[in-house]
């Protein structure tokens, strides 16, 4: 990713089951980063086609505005799998998320059915992005191959019901037994120099305990967590928020990229010093998050409270 | 396209309309229930005898009970309803999503 | 002829019943003449009665007026009662004259209209069965809908003119003396059978629970009451009102309500000393409880909220975030409850609280008002009383006269399933889009242009984006479609009055 096209902010990815019209509908509403319409858990069985009918005709209708339309399709080994992936491409989807990813194979075979339904379809080349969710050990010790697997690839996603079934164990307040997996995938991610989302907290009364988990992985450096609830959004961009002497440190990065563009030398510095390009990255992230959060006016100065 | 047996899709869930295609003799014929018939049941009459037709069914029998749906859902559930019925589940009927 | 509102009026009614169309908000300072009930005196000492069917076949005759509280709500058992015995006694042409009716009595209205016995009907609002027989035309003379405000000040003018008045009360001594505080059914401030108290010439009290003399607080006084009626019970509390207030879920709402937050919090109105009104409903409770954290972070208390209380509300009381509650009704239990133990709520009748021809009224000093809609058009005008399908479920309340704050902000989603709620015009106005400030949706608000300095103060608030009103109705439609215009005949079910006693739109019976 190169410094002039700044990254995407993932902070929050909600579910929204797929065969729910009133959910489908108002899905845009509430400002999430990306919008994960399910196709495979949260809909039974019986109601796998009627589900990715609607989720098709949401798509072609509905305004979700600016954020980032995400599908989770059902497993490559369901006889639902095949439709799915040519629907979503048809309805022009953002990106497509594959469940139970446990090789890099499983994503190259899922960029080449996305290929070719762009071929079929007449959608752009290229134009549909896949991410991985992480399900299992398998995949957590994969997932570096797998996040490399292809420059399709966005995202990197653990989820962690299957993960700790299979680790026979299940989830704790503190999240131990989450630590080898979100650091394998977040590092995994990172590598590939792609974004990493951390797994779902369901329990919707434990206000604390979703604070609590949602700072943790901001400290790892995750890029932000799937939701089940909109009202985690706001929590979530809570988390994600710079502080004030962020964003002013922030702008003084950015206003010494702008002397520097404007000097021949075309040293950055401030203060006297020389700004490394990791100082730059994370001021351009700070910024960028700022903006978000509604912390910055249009001229990029915090606002006082 | 030929209705093989009765089929439903969608629910009686707020927003959403449960859709019955069962065989019909000659043309399609609706009958529908629904809060805001007065308001738009020429609209969702129209959605799913149009949906119905591109889909080359021209004889069925619709029961549409609905609970406030968008015209994207009522093209979505006619959809689902009418491949169970034709037994082409399998084979979405992509020209006419 | 038209209103202001461009609403056509019809000639023939509005001259036979004296009316004038509504043109303005602005109540003026004209000079009034207020009546007074007749008095048959008497020490007090036989006011107890055994049986409804005496008091009844003693005081009310053909076409009288008469009268009833809502103030037990859907837990009511005072109306049925009255009105078979009323029914079965043969009395004919009445004209009935609530603070507002409730799903309970529905059946009973419409028996009555069927024998004859009510012919008129004066109310706040009505829903379900009976909204559907009027708008289909059961009722020959048109219904008059008032608000709270406004029937206080249409008894105070004789405009309601009660002749008898069954008041359901949770306790009363032998003269009289009550109050909605004690007993088993009780429901708190009994504001609106406040009006009724007063201005009736019989009024006859309804309890399951008769106190020793004299009892204390007094809000309904001997001085004022006929007969005390004992009973098996006057209502099931647990139909009174909400037990615990349950604080919604529903992410839209919350939406809606933070947002709502938001505007009050940017407007100039907020700050230390500044009052509020929000009502009952899943939204403006969640207002509540988002304003609650505002005034702690920014150190401001409200000098008082008014109007019909719930228990966020009396919470702000005792948080001492509110210095008073001035409460004309009470929504739930804990709200009921604490007027009892609160010195700081006080019981006001629906006169103090929103009557425009006053003294001053208290909505005059009121600076925010959240309140909801089932409609509004472009030009801000609310509809709280006909759905979309033009028949008849809801109330005026006190919808037109809590407009009149300084800020009234409307919450409503922009769409509710296939609905929209912003439209291009109101099935009915009740609330005049002059005295309506800020729309608040999920997507966004719009505010009135007539107000620019609010265009001003809440045009920049982070995460809250601004669209005219006729970009929200853009929207709502290009969500569910046109739909098709609905059908009327020429015949008129109801009339809807102003405030002020002008009238400002009209029902028509629906074609079906």
């Amino acid at each position: 990713m190169s410094d002039e096209t700044p990254e995407r902010l993932r902070r929050t990815m909600m579910f929204v089951p797929g065969n729910n019209p009133a959910m489908v509908k108002d899905a845009g509403i509430y400002g999430a980063d990306s919008i994960m319409f399910d196709l495979e858990d949260a809909v039974s069985m019986t109601e796998k086609d009627a589900a990715r009918d609607l989720v098709y005709e949401a798509l072609q209708t509905q305004d979700y505005g600016d954020a980032e339309l995400v599908v989770r399709v059902n497993g490559i080994d369901t006889p639902y799998y095949a439709n799915d992936v040519k629907a979503m491409v048809k309805a022009g989807i953002d990106v497509i998320r594959l469940p139970k990813v446990e090789s890099a194979q499983m994503i190259k075979d899922l960029v080449k059915d996305v290929a070719a339904a762009e071929k079929e379809f007449g959608i752009k080349e290229g134009s549909t992005h896949v991410m991985a969710a992480i399900e299992s050990a398998k995949g957590v010790l994969n997932s570096p191959e797998i996040a490399a697997a292809s420059d399709r690839m966005i995202g990197i996603a653990l989820s962690a019901e299957d993960y700790t079934t299979d680790m026979k164990t299940h989830r704790y307040p503190d999240g131990a037994e989450l630590e080898f997996a979100r650091n394998m995938v977040l590092h995994s991610a990172r590598a590939a120099g792609i974004a990493a989302f951390d797994t779902v907290f369901t329990n919707m009364d434990d206000t604390e305990g979703f604070y609590r988990e949602t700072k943790h992985i901001h400290q790892l450096g995750f890029d932000g967590k799937s939701l089940v609830n909109p009202r985690q959004i706001a929590m979530v961009n809570k988390v994600y928020e710079p502080t004030q002497k962020e964003v002013e440190n922030a702008k003084n990065v950015i206003n010494a990229i702008q002397e520097a563009k404007m000097k021949v030398s075309g040293v950055i510095s401030m203060n006297g010093q020389m700004v490394d390009r990791p100082v730059v990255l994370r001021a351009q992230r700070v910024m960028m998050l700022a903006k978000a959060s509604n912390l910055v006016d249009e001229e990029e100065n915090y606002i006082e409270k | 396209m030929e209705i093989k047996s009765t089929a439903v899709a969608g629910t009686l869930e707020s927003s959403d309309i449960q859709i019955m295609i069962s065989k019909g003799s000659s043309d399609i014929q609706i009958d529908l229930e629904s809060d805001v018939k007065k308001e738009f049941g020429k609209q969702i009459n129209q959605v799913i005898s149009s949906t119905l037709q591109k889909m080359g069914i021209t004889a069925a029998k619709v029961k549409a009970v609905d609970k406030g749906a968008l015209d994207c859902v009522i093209k979505a559930r006619t959809i689902a309803a009418a491949q169970r019925a034709t037994k082409t589940t399998d084979k979405p009927a992509w020209e006419v999503l | 002829m038209k209103n202001s509102v461009n609403r056509e009026l019809p000639d023939d009614l509005m001259n036979k019943l004296n009316y004038k169309p509504f043109e303005s908000t602005e109540i003026g300072n004209p000079d009034i003449q207020r009546v007074a009930p007749s008095v048959h005196v008497t020490t007090g000492n036989d006011k107890v009665v055994d049986s409804i069917e005496d008091v009844v076949k003693k005081t009310v005759k053909d076409g009288m007026t008469i009268s009833f509280h809502h103030h037990f709500r859907n837990g009511d058992f005072v109306f049925n009662k009255v009105m078979r015995v009323i029914i079965d006694a043969g009395i004919k042409n009445l004209t009935l004259a609530p603070s507002s009716l409730t799903g309970v009595m529905n059946d009973m209205v419409i028996e009555a209209i069927k024998a004859g016995t009510i012919t008129n009907i004066t109310s706040s609002g009505m829903r379900g069965s009976l909204g559907d027989f009027v708008s289909h035309g059961g009722l020959k003379n048109p219904v008059i809908f008032r608000s709270h405000g406004n029937r206080a000040r249409a008894i105070e003018h004789g405009d309601i003119k009660i002749d008898v008045a069954f008041l359901g009360v949770p306790n009363a001594d032998k003269l009289g003396n009550a109050n909605g505080m004690e007993g088993d059914a009780v429901f708190g401030s009994l504001g609106y059978a406040l009006m009724d108290a007063q201005y009736a010439n019989k009024v006859i009290l309804l309890t399951d629970n008769i106190v020793p003399y004299p009892n204390t607080p007094a809000s309904i006084k001997q001085t004022q009451v006929d007969y005390v009626v004992k009973v098996d019970k006057v209502g099931d509390p647990d139909k009174i009102g909400s037990g615990a207030t349950r604080f919604t879920k529903d992410p839209k709402e919350l939406k809606i309500a933070e947002t709502v937050n938001k505007v009050i919090t940017n407007s100039p109105y907020f700050k230390d000393g500044f009052s509020f009104q929000t009502g009952s409903g899943g939204a403006a409770l969640a207002v509540t409880r988002y304003l609650r954290q505002s005034m702690i972070d920014n150190n401001i208390k409200a000098s008082f909220a008014l109007g019909g209380i719930t228990k966020p509300t009396t919470d702000l009381l005792e948080e001492g975030l509110v210095n008073k509650v001035m409460d004309v009704q009470d929504f739930d239990k804990g709200a009921a409850a604490s007027m009892h133990n609160n010195k700081n709520q006080q019981e006001i009748d629906a006169s103090w609280y929103a009557d425009p021809d006053n003294k001053g009224a208290m909505v005059d000093q009121l600076d925010v008002v959240i309140l909801s809609a089932l409609e509004i058009d472009t030009k801000f005008n609310v509809n709280v009383m006909s759905g979309s399908d033009g028949v008849i479920r809801g109330a005026v309340g006190g919808h037109q006269d809590a407009a009149t704050a300084k800020l009234t902000i409307i919450s409503a989603p922009l769409v509710r399933g296939r609905i929209a709620t912003v439209v291009p015009d109101v099935t009915t106005v009740v609330t005049p889009g002059e005295s309506v400030d800020v729309l608040v949706t999920e997507y966004g608000i719009a505010i009135n242009p007539a107000r620019k300095d609010l265009i001003q103060a809440l045009s920049h608030i982070p995460g809250v984006p601004v669209y005219t009103i006729e970009q929200l109705q853009q929207m709502a439609e290009k969500r569910v479609g046109k739909p098709e215009p609905l059908q009327f005949t020429d015949r008129t079910v109801a009339m809807v009055e102003y405030r002020d006693g002008s009238i400002i739109d009209t029902i028509k019976e629906v074609k079906d």
